[in-house]
């Protein structure tokens, strides 16, 4: 399948406004799940804000949050995907570029030394393009993440060491749910990136973050702490906006990577409730968009 | 559990009034800022046109349209998407904000700290807590963009709204040293232990 580059940059751009808009159904869900179960009174009014804002978004087909983030670009191309990569970054930072312009939507991004703002949301390396692959034949997929800085801003990196064990793990994750307090815009997706290098543990806890709510980490026993930290966290009574409540985390999400003997290192990013994504796939028959 | 309708700007005396849980709904000017504005009118010597004596500001940098300057958008722009940032950023700019130009409320997600909650107590001010990312919604509370200055630092402009009916709004930070955020903090940090145990953590 040959690529038609016009129509990726198009797509890029279609695809940052969708994303920006559309909050995905599994996210919706684990508003209605948090709801339901919510004892705070406070906490549950919060939500219900939160759950009127993603209607009247779509309502007025209005942002849902203001926030453009930073603008990611996550591409996966198939075993007999004929492209330029060169020519299908260029063609992606475009599309990013004319969405900017064109809806028009805020710019978040800076230069960041001199702090100027090109009004493109394009920058040295931004839009981030990460480029996959997949043994799909006759499959292009790009995913466009605004990453809100809110969340982005609350990362963080341990290099812990071996000694320490998974507690070292756990305690971490705990420890950045408290420091984030309401900062993140929780109820959040915790992303835990385990072992790897320091970059790599760091990407996988982004990967983590903005999987889809309902997926398990590949690996049981990235599960199973899936699931311990998943609770743990909520016990922490932090709540939507962190004015308290059970309602702190939608779900903690892991992802490992094999690590070195003397290492032990662990990320964590978050993402905020509104967590958004899009993506569109491209096939012989032509472009279909989802989540 | 007080609900507050106001009309702005307000005077240190009302703003006194208001204790942490209570609601506020405000009316009339609002004032947007956002870490760039503050960073040159605090560590770069600029200065504002704006009086803002009395008023909020809130902590945002909006989406906005530019358009043929008429009376409904007497700036050139008119309002896309507004919606409020994590405040945290700009803490250290609460005092002087209140101190040389008056304002008396700050609007803003996450929550501010101790500094802050002293200025509040020492001048008179209270922090109102939006919900972060429910920007489609706070959007259909502004009426126009008033007016625009420093607009150089765009989209972190020192921006003039209109609003009606901008709220509920919690009181989540008043005058007389009270913070929800402070008591969840302290609240959640002392399950920390039970959180680990919980875990199955021996070593923390």
């Amino acid at each position: 399948m040959k690529v038609d580059l016009k129509k990726v940059e198009d797509a890029a751009k279609e695809l940052y406004i969708r994303a920006l808009k559309i909050l995905p159904p599994d996210v919706k869900q684990g508003f209605a799940r948090l709801d339901a179960a919510e004892s705070n009174p406070l906490a549950k009014k919060v939500l219900g804000t939160m759950i009127r804002n993603i209607s009247v978004a779509e309502e007025t087909d209005n942002l849902t949050c203001q926030d453009t983030g930073v603008p990611i670009y996550n591409v996966t191309i198939g075993r007999k995907v004929e492209v330029d990569g060169c020519d299908l970054e260029a063609a992606i930072t475009r599309g990013c570029a004319r969405a900017t312009n064109e809806h028009p939507l805020r710019s978040s991004v800076v230069h960041p030394i001199t702090r100027v703002n090109d009004h493109t949301s394009c920058g040295i390396r931004i839009p981030a393009i990460h480029v996959g692959f997949s043994d799909q034949p006759e499959e292009l997929t790009i995913q466009m993440i605004p990453k809100g800085s809110g969340s982005e801003n609350n990362s963080w990196l341990r290099m812990a060491i071996p000694a320490e064990g998974v507690d070292a793990i756990k305690a971490f994750v705990i420890d950045c749910v408290l420091d984030a307090g309401g900062k993140t815009c929780p109820p959040t997706i915790v992303g835990v990136g385990v072992g790897g290098s320091a970059d790599l543990c760091m990407y996988l806890s982004k990967v983590a973050a903005t999987r889809a709510l309902g997926t398990r980490c590949a690996d049981s026993e990235g599960a199973k702490l899936e699931q311990e930290l998943t609770r743990a966290v909520n016990d922490l009574g932090v709540g939507p906006q962190g004015l308290g409540g059970d309602s702190t985390a939608f779900a903690v999400h892991v992802e490992l990577a094999a690590t070195h003997i003397t290492m032990n290192p662990v990320a964590v990013n978050m993402q905020c409730h509104a967590a958004r994504r899009a993506s569109a796939t491209f096939t012989p028959k032509g472009v279909t968009y989802g989540f | 559990m007080a609900h507050h309708d106001i009309n702005m700007p307000v005077t240190a005396e009302q703003v006194r009034e208001w204790r942490i849980g209570d609601t506020v709904t405000l009316n009339g000017t609002l004032y947007g800022i956002r870490d760039g504005t503050h960073i040159h009118m605090f560590d770069r010597g600029r200065k504002t046109r704006f009086d803002m004596s009395g008023h909020a500001v809130i902590h945002t940098a909006p989406n906005v349209r530019k358009v043929e300057k008429s009376k409904a958008h007497p700036t050139g722009y008119a309002p896309l998407c507004i919606g409020t940032t994590t405040s945290a950023r700009m803490e250290r700019f609460s005092r002087p904000l209140m101190e040389q130009y008056g304002v008396r409320v700050i609007i803003g997600k996450g929550g501010l700290a101790e500094g802050s909650l002293s200025a509040f107590k020492d001048l008179g001010g209270a922090y109102l807590a939006i919900v972060g990312g429910a920007a489609a919604l706070e959007t259909t509370w502004v009426e126009a963009i008033e007016d625009v200055d420093l607009d150089d630092l765009n989209p972190e402009s020192l921006w003039k709204f209109r609003v009606k009916g901008f709220g509920p709004l919690l009181v989540s930070m008043d005058s007389r040293g009270g913070s929800i955020y402070t008591q969840v903090n302290k609240a959640a940090r002392e399950k920390r232990a039970a959180a680990l145990a919980s875990l199955g953590v021996k070593n923390s």
